[in-house]
């Protein structure tokens, strides 16, 4: 019922946008996220100017395209006047749309470099694209995190009837948020892990594809407190749809109140490299490292599919330990080398495959994953 | 020996000097004709396109609701990269040159295409190349998943069904690069005498500047796939940034072929739209020769604009102003061809059989697509709009408003030459409504959702996009059974229709393909038509000598 109302309702405001598009109500679903930053504004108005510029346009020409349907038809008894060719309409409607294309195209052209030039930034975010989440760094503050869906799968798994209800925020929403401060200039990087994604959130007016073994740049400054949320627009495999981006800015002094609360956290974190590890440690470790990492692609249960391996009794798990390290270290294929993991991550998550589901193949230690990482440099 | 004789005989009653004249499959597997090869490429097209419009349905069924509720992912991103692969490669493509086949000898005085057998292969290949993709399903890892793009590293990721598509693509542009040679050479070599380019029907000249594209890009798509079945199976690093290559190289060269793609299947229904609304409208094409030039300039300009798919991969900001003002440009020419069509139905005796109507809805909407093709190639607004719904709703008004209904618009106005029978014109008339409606009750929606934010390729989706998206399956379902109709129309019509065709059904057709008769022998032109016949065939290009 509230969804009938709503659909009716919107297909309303979509046919009477098309003659108010230039003075459209913001928020709703049918047009731009309102902006909060002064480069959507400029992109939104840059769209609307041209809305018009092509209404108009296109009432004039399909003007005559329907008077001459209407009035120049055989069942009026109207005969045809074969007139062809005239020069000076045929150089008019060259040149015409030429200055309107140049009138177009000045005012998009300083937006084009407004928008590339990402000198003075106020800080740095590197933004890594994974298959299927985003993980951030805090270039200027030395910390980072793993930003992933929050959505429950019972929500979005509707396969045996009606799922879990959805949430409101469903399917853009994260376990950790981007925090930035308003007003200031936001340099991203982007970069990705293992296939190409894309980073962008459609309030600030900003999209920057994230392509592996290249740092591109982009930037944007915020400025109204709030949450923002944008999506990975660059198909990159299964879980495409469900790596969202959620940027929220706060004040000034919220954000340094953050980024003090994350530096503590960042460190409370860390593994203590001299610490040593009892197998049930190890395997505890390397459950959380490989729910966080791996499960994406070989399942929880270890039995993988599509091009992702089982790792349930398969020859490199049960094999020799050193291949087992080098897979994880560099990657191969679909594989991708997850050498930005500590030697103890490594260590754990190795230790737990070959000694979960059935596998019984010993254990890998961190000073092992060390050896072998000075071994391959 | 007397048999021998009779079937020789037999033979000469159809008027050919052809000594072999196969019954049954033979017909087709042996055809050398160029009628019997261009029904072979149209209905091979048809049946690609119910494959890849039931994978649309399939995405679409998905997409009614938020949620996942028929496939997993990964099958959703095989639909979606099948869907694309087959309906350019294997419906809109074959479907042009089928076109191309049955119509140029006729329109050309031609007894027959130039390479008669190459003519045979070049068809035969594309079955093989459809079973591989749909054999591809059903491989251990499924068909590929990477959108019809194929971007590596992606694609580099995907199991051995990528290796089927991509040695399916090799087999596509092995027959598109033979029948684009014999496209040319039938256009260059084998027209009537008296017709000079300049007094060809314009759907000769779209096929001609469509078919050196084809030679020029079909190449180039094939060393990027074999660049990329190199960095699969056999340690080559071309788009692998661990050995030094770089991802985006695979996108400037796919790009370099994808754009001028476009055009390989806008150009053609330019042709054909430029030939029937001189028909409908009784009056000849207002601007022949400027509709050349901007056929022309659409494509030596297509080369120069394929950056303009890619402007978020991060471009220096004098190539996003390069592409974005060389892509802005283009909507000059295509200005100039839309102009050109309005002004032919201005002052015209205007009527609107199936074909016209078709036509018009091309015009209509392939203009839509224009603009919103103007919208996306000024690069900041296309930041928003890259990779979203708004880019989807944008090529569908361009291919299937384009490209189909030109298609539509060809069958309607040909059938009676092809069958020798008329078609159901009420039935013909409820197809064009029941498709215009449905298709912009399916991609209208879209641009909203772009805007909006919705990235495509996704099998669900945010709460907000639901009801637009409601609304695009309603549309896409209904649109798919109104072709049903169109199969009814075009079986009904070959079993006899309303009645016999005469040899020129319409008013105002003058091209000489309404002087053969109806059906069209399956000999034609074997002695070419006389200047006289030639002249009379150029009114409706309005090149006729001037007194």
């Amino acid at each position: 019922m509230n969804l009938s109302c709503r659909h009716h309702r919107n297909i309303c405001m979509a046919i009477a946008s098309v003659a108010t598009m230039p003075v459209m109500a913001a928020g709703e679903f049918w047009t731009f996220t309102p902006p909060a930053s002064q480069m959507a504004l400029n992109i939104e108005g840059l769209h609307s100017y041209l809305m018009v510029v092509i209404l108009a346009i296109f009432v004039l020409v399909f003007g005559f395209m329907f008077y001459a349907i209407l009035r120049h038809r055989k069942s009026l008894g109207h005969v045809a006047k074969p007139f062809h060719e005239n020069v000076t309409i045929e150089i008019l409607w060259t040149l015409i749309p030429a200055i309107i294309l140049l009138a177009m195209a000045w005012p998009a052209a300083s937006v084009v470099l407004a928008q590339r030039d990402t000198r003075g930034a106020a800080m740095t975010i590197k933004a890594t694209g994974f298959q299927w989440f985003w993980s951030y760094d805090y270039l200027d503050y030395g910390f980072g995190f793993k930003s992933k869906l929050a959505t429950p799968r019972a929500q979005i798994d509707n396969h045996h009837g009606e799922g879990q209800a959805k949430g409101e925020h469903y399917l853009l929403e994260v376990d950790h948020e981007v925090v930035v401060p308003v007003g200031q200039k936001i340099r991203i990087l982007t970069t990705a892990n293992d296939v190409i994604h894309s980073w962008g959130v459609p309030a600030f007016g900003v999209k920057q594809d994230a392509i592996p073994g290249f740092i591109r740049d982009t930037w944007f400054t915020a400025d109204k407190l709030g949450t923002f949320r944008g999506q990975c627009v660059e198909l990159c495999g299964k879980d495409h749809a469900f790596m969202p981006i959620v940027v929220k800015v706060v004040s000034q002094t919220d954000f340094k109140q953050w980024v003090a609360e994350q530096q503590a956290r960042a460190k409370a974190m860390q593994d203590d490299p001299n610490k040593t590890w009892t197998q049930p440690e190890l395997l505890a470790r390397g459950k959380q490292v490989y729910e966080a990492n791996c499960a994406a692609c070989h399942k929880a249960d270890g039995t993988g599919g599509g091009p992702f391996p089982s790792m349930v009794g398969s020859k490199l798990v049960t094999g020799d330990k050193a291949g087992h390290v080098q897979m994880v270290l560099n990657g191969k294929n679909a594989m991708p080398a997850w050498a930005s993991l500590s030697d103890v991550e490594i260590a754990a998550v190795i230790s737990y495959e070959r000694n979960s589901w059935g596998n019984q193949s010993g254990f890998v230690l961190p000073a092992e994953v060390r050896a072998a990482r000075g071994a391959s440099q | 020996m007397s048999t021998v004789i009779k079937a020789a005989d037999t033979v000469d009653t159809h008027g050919g000097h052809h000594a072999e004249h196969h019954a049954g499959w033979a017909r087709w597997l042996y055809a050398t004709n160029h009628k019997d090869i261009g029904t072979l490429y149209l209905w091979f097209a048809f049946a690609m396109f119910i494959t890849g419009g039931v994978m649309a349905l399939g995405i679409r069924a998905e997409l009614f609701q938020p949620g996942l509720q028929f496939w997993q992912p990964e099958f959703f991103n095989q639909l979606t990269t099948l869907h694309g692969i087959i309906m350019v490669f294997g419906a809109i493509m074959p479907a042009f040159t089928g076109l191309a086949n049955w119509m140029l000898p006729l329109m050309l005085g031609a007894p027959d295409m130039a390479f008669a057998r190459m003519n045979n292969w070049s068809f035969w290949l594309l079955p093989p190349a459809a079973a591989l993709l749909l054999i591809s399903l059903f491989v251990p890892g499924g068909a590929a998943a990477g959108g019809w793009t194929l971007y590596p590293p992606l694609s580099a990721q995907a199991g051995m069904g990528m290796d089927l598509a991509i040695f399916s693509i090799h087999l596509l542009g092995l027959s598109s690069i033979m029948g684009s040679i014999n496209i040319i050479t039938t256009i260059l070599n084998m027209r009537a005498p008296g017709m000079t380019l300049l007094k060809m029907p314009l759907f000769a000249w779209t096929s001609l500047v469509t078919a050196y594209l084809l030679i020029a890009v079909a190449p180039v798509l094939a060393g990027a796939v074999t660049m990329l079945l190199t960095d699969r199976h056999f340690g080559t690093h071309f788009f692998n940034a661990a050995g030094g290559g770089d991802p985006v190289l695979f996108q400037h060269i796919f790009w370099f072929f994808g754009h001028p793609e476009v055009y390989i299947m806008a150009l053609p229904a330019f042709g054909i739209v430029s030939q029937i609304i001189p028909t409908f409208a009784r009056k000849p094409l207002f601007g022949y020769v400027s509709m050349v030039y901007a056929t022309c300039s659409i494509a030596i300009l297509s080369f120069m604009v394929w950056g303009h798919h890619m402007f978020s991969v991060g471009m220096p900001a004098t190539a996003q102003l390069f592409f974005m003002f060389l892509t802005m440009l283009i909507a000059v020419p295509t200005g100039v061809k839309v102009f050109n069509w309005i002004a032919t139905m201005w002052q015209g005796s205007l009527t609107f059989e199936t074909p016209m109507l078709f036509a018009i809805g091309f015009v209509c909407l392939f203009t839509v697509g224009g603009f919103s093709g103007l919208v996306l190639s000024i690069a900041p607004v296309d930041t928003q709009m890259h990779d979203t719904y708004y880019v989807v709703a944008h090529f569908h008004y361009v291919l299937v408003a384009g490209a189909l209904f030109s298609l539509f618009a060809a069958v309607y106005y040909w059938l009676p030459k092809w069958t020798g029978f008329m078609y159901h014109e009420g039935r013909g008339k409820l197809h064009f409504w029941w498709s215009m409606v449905w298709f912009n009750v399916t991609f209208f929606p879209m641009h909203f959702l772009g805007l909006a934010g919705m990235p495509r390729r996704i099998p669900d989706y945010a709460l907000q996009f639901t009801d637009f998206n409601t609304v695009a399956s309603v549309g896409a379902f209904c649109f798919g059974l109104g072709q049903l109709l169109f199969f009814y129309n075009v079986i009904h019509t070959i079993r006899g229709g309303v009645g016999p065709a005469p040899a020129s059904p319409w008013e105002g057709g003058n091209t000489l393909e309404w002087e053969v008769a109806s059906p069209a022998p399956h000999h034609t032109w074997e002695s070419p038509p006389d200047i006289e016949t030639v002249r009379r065939g150029l009114i409706a290009q309005a090149v006729e000598e001037k007194a």
